[in-house]
């Protein structure tokens, strides 16, 4: 029933519509605004990222159980989604992850090993962000999303949007999650997005838990639709349909380099495993929605594409796995090797320049270690 | 990190200690090895499940070789650090790199240690410290930062030059070595600091009664003074003296008249939801003594039938079933009083849980949507949660998402009790002991089966009426199972 005034109560309104090119069973499907043909190497590309990624993420998790990270957050299930948004770049592109992207970290040439240093806690995030154009983790929820609002802004004041140079152009993505989507900062860089008309791609992976949380307690209405009260456009996405990701991250980053603004973009997909290694998801979620969602798994479907349209054999579905085993044995190799921070370190690190304080600090620490008789 | 080449060489034996596997946890309960001496394990194969505070983990391996020992006991609750299990070749020994350096380490230097007593009084040159000042690390071969945490860290550093013991002629005061060093963050060891520690309401108390904090002997947490330590000291020198003596005198007693037990695992658990459950939700108790002969027959033709052989056939099984078929009638009975939301929550599914009694304590299990199953699966269903509990592996999700409890006293040989309400429930029945007892039948005193079902209702939503109808509705299945036809 419709109210003559308020309009449809929110549940009512229709289904959220799913942008999907590449189904569970790994069927290509087409969609009338986001298709793209893609090409061979490009979808073994996607594979071997997804496979590798997941990979990545294994390895960590199994470092952090050995004692060797203090923590770790899992991908598990979004390989697509972060795959997807992150080949989706151009160069020039700017990314503000969360502390989950280790699918666009990877996209943007940022080593594994650099990721594990700042779980294992011996630096704060060690890549140059200006080398990866892709910012350091951002543990607090959802504050990037206002860094993201903000470097977008500054990348329309040096004129780097609707110039028409494919190389020039830049677009800006924010990653989060649903959880911090309903945090204050979240809905003030919309705003500012919206008013500013700011190149941003807002990608929001749905996982359907903020930690504990369900979604539902989250939003009324499915997520992509929140933009449309901000004033830009939303759109939902199969989150574990990397083909589905990739189209429609590609033409949401191209608004914002021509200058059309922002874009949300909800990538619905599901947390496989658990929030972070300190969490325990049986406590709170039933096992048969994991396994309605491995059904769903973002691997599979692109394997049984390959393979059913003789894309890819047995002998490069072995040469990808092998390449994850090197992976990860490097992985662990070089987590054991990762040199502990020295004290005095923790002086110079703080700021670019070393201020005034902090020098005089670094001088008093030195004095009292030299104030110890050498051992011989 | 020093261990060498994990993965790689298992041509000494390692050993893997306990990590840490959720951000600041001491210890853990080994649940289940899912290996055995002689096994062969590949890096990052499953060795272990433990139970942590937080979960139950399973541990991959570090190392791939054949496991040689398994050094922890099913059941045991250990510290992390501590060596669980080594893996390496055949008749390897423990690899020199992998000493366990806390226990090994020379008794000079006690862990223990004051801190500042440590940093500014001259320490022992002569062991071999590390060749960095950086007292993060720790002695050869143990690992650093992560996973292990500081508990056990030996405390190593060379003298001071000049080997002065005047603590106030240290360079650099600001920067006590407690400001620089994160592993000196050892709350354990109260060593006189300058300022006595106290929480503002502590200082500003003491200020106000006129007490110098610096006088006191803390007891509070992490060598806090505490409010109980300000009062004895304004309160008269005397009894304050006498409370803080006193727990050394108790603690010294040979006689050994008092244990005293940690309240953690299953227990704090059990604590938590009872208190949580007794004073939250009004709690009424009925209870009815029926005539349970039929029920004790009805079973003892159940056992005779092809499709029960493989399981128990109790009267637990027959009043489960019976509750089941009463809830149909009674349906508030199976809800959930939604406290935030000013809600009662009626489930139309029936999670049935039973309180069971195992070796790790009271946990109540239940059965995910009971009421769809058949007497011959709800049997299975049944044997399956007794067993498992019984064997203390329920998983959490076991545990969680329960709708209505049966707890069998019976069992111990009582007759009935106030059982209280499983959190998150509305009421739970409790099955008392059956026993032959003198019973009237048409005006006659003969023999029968008697037992009494209490059911405890949460009496702001289940008001007399339908609690009672509902016990009352079980009690007429128990003593005349075919009534089951009218439901």
């Amino acid at each position: 029933m419709t109210d003559p005034v308020f309009g449809p109560a929110p549940e009512q309104a229709a289904d959220p519509e799913l942008v999907q090119l590449l189904t569970p069973e790994g069927e290509r499907v087409h969609h009338p605004a986001f298709d793209l043909d893609f090409s061979a190497d490009q979808l073994r590309g996607f594979y071997r990222d997804m496979v590798l990624v997941r990979r990545l993420d294994i390895e960590a998790t199994a470092l952090q159980r050995h004692g060797e990270l203090g923590l770790w957050a899992q991908l598990l299930g979004q390989e697509a989604a972060q795959i997807g948004a992150g080949r989706a770049l151009r160069p020039q592109d700017f990314v503000f992850p969360t502390y989950r992207e280790h699918g666009v970290a990877w996209c943007r040439g940022v080593d594994p090993v650099q990721l594990l240093g700042l779980f294992r806690g011996v630096d704060q995030g060690s890549w140059d962000p200006n080398e990866h154009n892709f910012a350091l983790y951002t543990i607090v929820i959802g504050a990037q999303t206002l860094h993201a609002t903000g470097y977008a802004m500054g990348v329309q004041r040096d004129g780097a949007v609707g110039t028409g140079d494919p190389d020039r152009d830049t677009a800006v993505v924010a990653h989060f999650g649903d959880g911090a989507s309903s945090q204050g900062d979240v809905n003030e860089a919309f705003v500012f997005a919206a008013s500013y008309n700011a190149p941003v791609v807002f990608f929001c992976q749905n996982n359907q838990w903020a930690i504990s949380e369900p979604f539902e307690r989250q939003s009324r209405i499915p997520l992509y639709r929140r933009a449309h009260g901000f004033g830009f456009p939303g759109v939902r996405v199969d989150g574990n349909d990397v083909l589905a990701t990739y189209a429609v991250m590609q033409a949401a980053l191209q608004r914002a380099r021509e200058g059309q603004g922002p874009t949300f973009v909800e990538a619905y997909t599901y947390r496989m495993g658990a929030h972070t290694t300190t969490d325990d998801p049986t406590r709170y979620r039933l096992s048969n929605d994991v396994e309605r969602w491995k059904l769903k798994d973002p691997i599979a479907r692109v394997e049984a594409y390959l393979r059913r349209n003789g894309l890819a054999d047995d002998a490069f579905v072995a040469e990808v796995a092998q390449e994850a085993d090197v992976l990860g044995e490097r992985m662990r190799r070089e987590c054991h090797a990762l040199p502990d921070p020295a004290p005095r370190d923790i002086f110079s690190r703080v700021h670019v320049e070393q201020t005034p304080e902090l020098a005089a600090q670094q001088a008093a620490y030195d004095a009292w270690v030299a104030s110890f008789e050498e051992v011989g | 990190m020093t261990q060498s080449a994990p993965s790689t060489a298992p041509s000494a034996a390692q050993e893997f200690r306990l990590p840490d596997v959720g951000e600041g946890l001491t210890e853990a309960d080994i649940v289940a090895w899912r290996v055995k001496v002689g096994d062969t394990v590949a890096v990052n194969d499953v060795v272990v499940e433990i139970e942590t505070a937080k979960s139950v983990v399973e541990l991959p391996s570090p190392y791939a070789g054949e496991v040689l020992a398994l050094l922890v006991a099913e059941g045991e609750t250990v510290e992390v650090g501590t060596p669980i299990i080594r893996i390496g070749e055949p008749g390897a020994a423990p690899a020199a790199a992998e000493p366990a350096a806390p226990v090994t380490e020379p008794a000079t230097e006690p862990a223990a240690e004051p801190v500042t007593q440590a940093a500014e009084a001259p320490a022992p040159s002569a062991s071999s410290g590390p060749e960095v000042i950086d007292t993060n690390v720790p002695p050869t071969g143990q690992a650093t930062l992560v996973g292990y945490g500081p508990k056990q860290r030996a405390l190593k550093r060379r003298a001071r030059k000049g080997a002065t013991t005047d603590p106030t002629a240290a360079p650099a005061e600001a920067l006590s070595p407690a400001a620089t060093d994160p592993a000196l963050e050892e709350p354990a060891t109260p060593a006189r600091p300058p300022r006595a520690l106290a929480k503002p309401l502590v200082r500003r108390l003491a200020r106000d009664l006129g007490v110098d904090l610096t006088t006191l002997t803390p007891t509070g947490p992490r060598g806090t003074v505490s409010k109980e330590d300000v009062l004895a000291a304004a309160g008269g020198t005397a009894s304050g003296q006498a409370a803080r003596v006193a727990p050394p005198a108790v603690a010294a007693d040979p006689a050994g008249r008092e244990t005293r037990e940690p309240v953690k695992g299953v227990r704090k658990q059990m604590a938590a939801a009872m208190v949580a459950s007794a004073y939250s939700a009004p709690h009424v108790t009925e209870w009815v003594t029926v005539d349970a002969t039929a029920t004790v027959d009805l079973v003892a033709r159940l056992q005779e039938r092809p499709e029960l052989r493989d399981v128990k056939v109790s009267p637990l099984l027959v009043i489960a079933r019976a509750c089941l078929l009463a809830l149909r009638r009674t349906p508030l009975v199976n809800s959930t009083w939604d406290e935030a939301a000013q809600e009662v929550v009626v489930k139309h599914y029936v999670n049935l849980g039973i309180a069971a009694a195992t070796p790790r304590g009271l946990v109540v299990p239940n059965i995910k949507d009971a009421h769809e199953l058949s007497l011959v699966d709800l049997a299975g269903a049944l044997d399956e949660l007794v067993t498992t509990a019984r064997a203390g592996r329920s998983q959490p999700a076991d545990l969680a998402g329960g709708t209505f409890t049966i707890t069998n006293v019976g069992v111990f040989g009582v007759d009935g009790g106030t059982p209280i309400i499983n959190p998150g429930e509305s009421a739970i029945l409790c099955l008392g002991a059956i026993r032959k007892q003198p019973w009237v039948v048409d005006d006659e005193v003969v023999p029968r089966h008697v037992m009494t079902l209490s059911l405890s209702f949460d009496h702001r939503h289940i008001d007399g009426a339908t609690g009672s109808r509902f016990l009352a509705d079980v009690a007429g299945l128990v003593s005349d199972p075919a009534t089951a036809l009218l439901f």
